[in-house]
């Protein structure tokens, strides 16, 4: 036995296509935006033709910087047939940030309107995204691919860096296959079943639920680009079983309804995730989907996605019970995986108790914890830099992020404490709390509030019912009506650019 | 036989096929339908099937050995029971799991 006895699942991305192929061959896998499909054993094919085409250009890596949809399944498994990393890409990065990644070792898989940009910044070459699939079904597989080993590179992905400067995330095939192959029952969907899939290709989510619903056999429609209206549409003409949505699509989905509750009779669960979700927005769709079965996924890149769930029973039970515990799990992300631990400390690395707040580890098979140039992680936990506690029945709750905790005279603030109260005011739509830079106190607790439609409530109003509802030194010391905040377009609030904001509007 | 994490095997008997996805250290012998696995991609000798040992090995299904705690994935479906050392492993139960994908 060589020197491996790693005590770990180990499968290749590969293996799960080619099962999924084995399975049922002519089931349809994908639907793209333009109605397209692909059946498993279509992919298959398609994916060993792209992975001889990547391979005949050269290069290390394959970038991608396309659209959502059959050209995105086909160019990742293209990449593990062509055994290179996959590294899909944000087509809003700013020439300065592509070109740090972009060498002459990547070739791309692009858009039109991207290919151009990706030529200038010196790629090796270009694949039109839109020919990808055609060209694919055409090509012959290369024959002389060595096994895929489940330590080589799967997939680089870039983190959102909402906090600090985007870094590459490195998941080899054995952290994905772990997470596949841990969670997912192969083959139990039925032939009916379909899920909607509305986060970007270049989001872990996006790769996730491509390999996981393949891996059930479950058919993946593709929503290019987001919109409320478009989302509705394609839940009722697709039949859709499944949904996968961040926040703030779904704050949107519910926006549109207004009071009238969502005809959508095919659909069974939504699966929410990503960044926090209001408890507003959360009620409504509660009301709104009043048949659909809603789940909680916490996760990060780093983790190769879910770690934690609140699953449907959660969510009914927090909605009827007495218990003011279970009922505060409505705003938890739910327990871990089976595989996966969660561990919280307080600022000495020990563990904390129940109910106490501290700073999140992860530890399974599934995390990754390495980024490209600092190696692996350096202990069998990731810390997460998220902040959150355990209650005593295990159910996680997230803070927020460990850098974004206010220090207000010594004193540690979770903003999700103050926002959540804020949020309940019948007049505030969406808010953030920051720390902003202040002499006497450290820093001090700002917040940016967004109304609802037609309101008047002054900032003096907002302060008097939050000073009402938390202690003094947890009231913020400035509010600030705002027009809108600023997310990322997988919903994550950039605290750094409310903060820049806030801090400018006291001077 | 060396059963290496990662490592895939083929049933001398059937179709089936086997990856190893937690393995045990040491010389041990992963057996189908009563026939010795071979590794996949060599040609199976085909041999007959153990009428005892017949029943079928199916596609995505996790089988483990408790107690040497080795688990292997059907990675292929196909007529025969695995064994290891001899004693049948058992199919893994599928722990519910609310989706979140």
């Amino acid at each position: 036995m060589p020197a491996d006895h790693r005590d770990e699942h180990l499968m290749n991305l590969e293996l799960l296509l080619t099962m999924a192929a084995s399975f049922d061959e002519s089931r349809l896998a994908l639907t793209g935006a333009d109605g397209r499909s692909l059946t498993t054993g279509q992919l298959l094919a398609a994916a060993g033709g792209a992975g001889a085409l990547l391979r005949h250009e050269g290069g290390a890596r394959v970038v991608y910087l396309g659209p959502n949809g059959l050209p995105f399944a086909v160019a990742l498994f293209g990449s593990v047939a062509a055994r290179l990393p996959f590294v899909p890409l944000n087509y809003r990065l700013a020439d300065t940030q592509l070109g740090a990644i972009v060498t002459h070792d990547e070739l791309a898989v692009a858009s039109t309107e991207q290919a151009e940009r990706l030529g200038r910044l010196g790629a090796r070459s270009v694949i039109d995204a839109a020919d990808l699939v055609d060209d694919a079904v055409d090509t012959q597989p290369w024959l002389g691919a060595p096994p895929v080993d489940p330590d080589d590179v799967a997939l680089l992905l870039h983190t959102s860096g909402t906090t600090a400067a985007p870094k590459a995330a490195v998941l080899r095939h054995r952290h994905l296959a772990a997470y596949v192959i841990g969670t997912v029952e192969f083959g139990s969907a039925g032939p009916e079943e379909a899920a909607l899939l509305s986060v970007p290709p270049y989001h872990i989510a996006g790769v996730m639920n491509l390999l996981s619903n393949l891996y059930m056999g479950r058919r993946v429609v593709y929503l290019d680009a987001f919109d409320p209206r478009r989302w509705l549409e394609l839940v009722r003409q697709q039949s859709i079983t499944h949904a996968m949505v961040v926040p703030t699509m779904l704050a949107r989905i519910v926006a549109v309804l207004g009071d009238v509750p969502a005809e959508t009779p095919s659909l069974r669960t939504i699966s929410y995730g990503g960044a926090n979700m209001p408890a507003s927005v959360i009620d409504k769709a509660l009301h709104l989907f009043p048949h659909v079965a809603f789940a909680n996924a916490y996760g990060l890149t780093e983790t190769s996605s879910t770690v934690a769930v609140l699953g449907p029973e959660d969510h009914r039970l927090a909605l009827t019970s007495d218990d003011p515990v279970v009922q505060a799990r409505l705003g938890s992300v739910g327990r871990p995986l089976p595989g996966v631990e969660i561990e919280i400390r307080d600022d000495q690395g020990r563990p904390c108790a129940a109910g106490v707040s501290g700073d999140i580890y992860v530890r399974g098979e599934q995390v990754a914890g390495e980024y490209v140039g600092t190696g692996g992680a350096s202990e069998s936990w990731f810390a997460t830099r998220d902040r959150g506690h355990v209650d005593e029945g295990g159910y996680v709750f997230v803070e927020g992020r460990a850098d974004d905790t206010i220090i207000r005279g010594g004193e540690n603030i979770a903003p999700a404490e103050i926002e959540e109260v804020l949020l309940t005011h019948g007049e505030v739509a969406d808010c953030a709390v920051v720390g902003i830079e202040d002499l006497e106190w450290g820093q001090r607790i700002a917040a940016a509030v967004v109304l609802v439609p037609g309101a008047a409530s002054a900032p003096e109003d907002i302060r008097s019912f939050a000073r009402e509802r938390l202690r003094g030194s947890k009231t913020p010391d400035l509010v600030v009506v705002v027009d809108e905040l600023p997310y990322t377009d997988t919903g994550k609030l950039l605290r750094k650019v409310v903060r820049h904001q806030l801090s400018r509007s006291t001077v | 036989m060396e059963l290496t994490a990662g490592s895939r095997w083929k049933s001398a008997v059937s179709e089936t096929e086997v990856v190893v996805v937690r393995p045990v250290a040491g010389d041990h012998t992963l057996g189908c339908g009563g026939a010795v696995m071979v590794p996949a991609g060599t040609d199976a000798p085909g041999d007959e099937i153990d009428p005892n040992l017949a029943g079928p090995t199916l596609l995505g299904k996790r089988y483990e050995d408790e107690a040497s705690g080795l688990e292997v994935l059907c990675s292929k479906g196909g007529e025969g029971t695995l064994t290891f050392d001899g004693s049948a492993l058992v199919l893994k139960s599928a722990k519910p799991l609310p989706s979140s994908d």
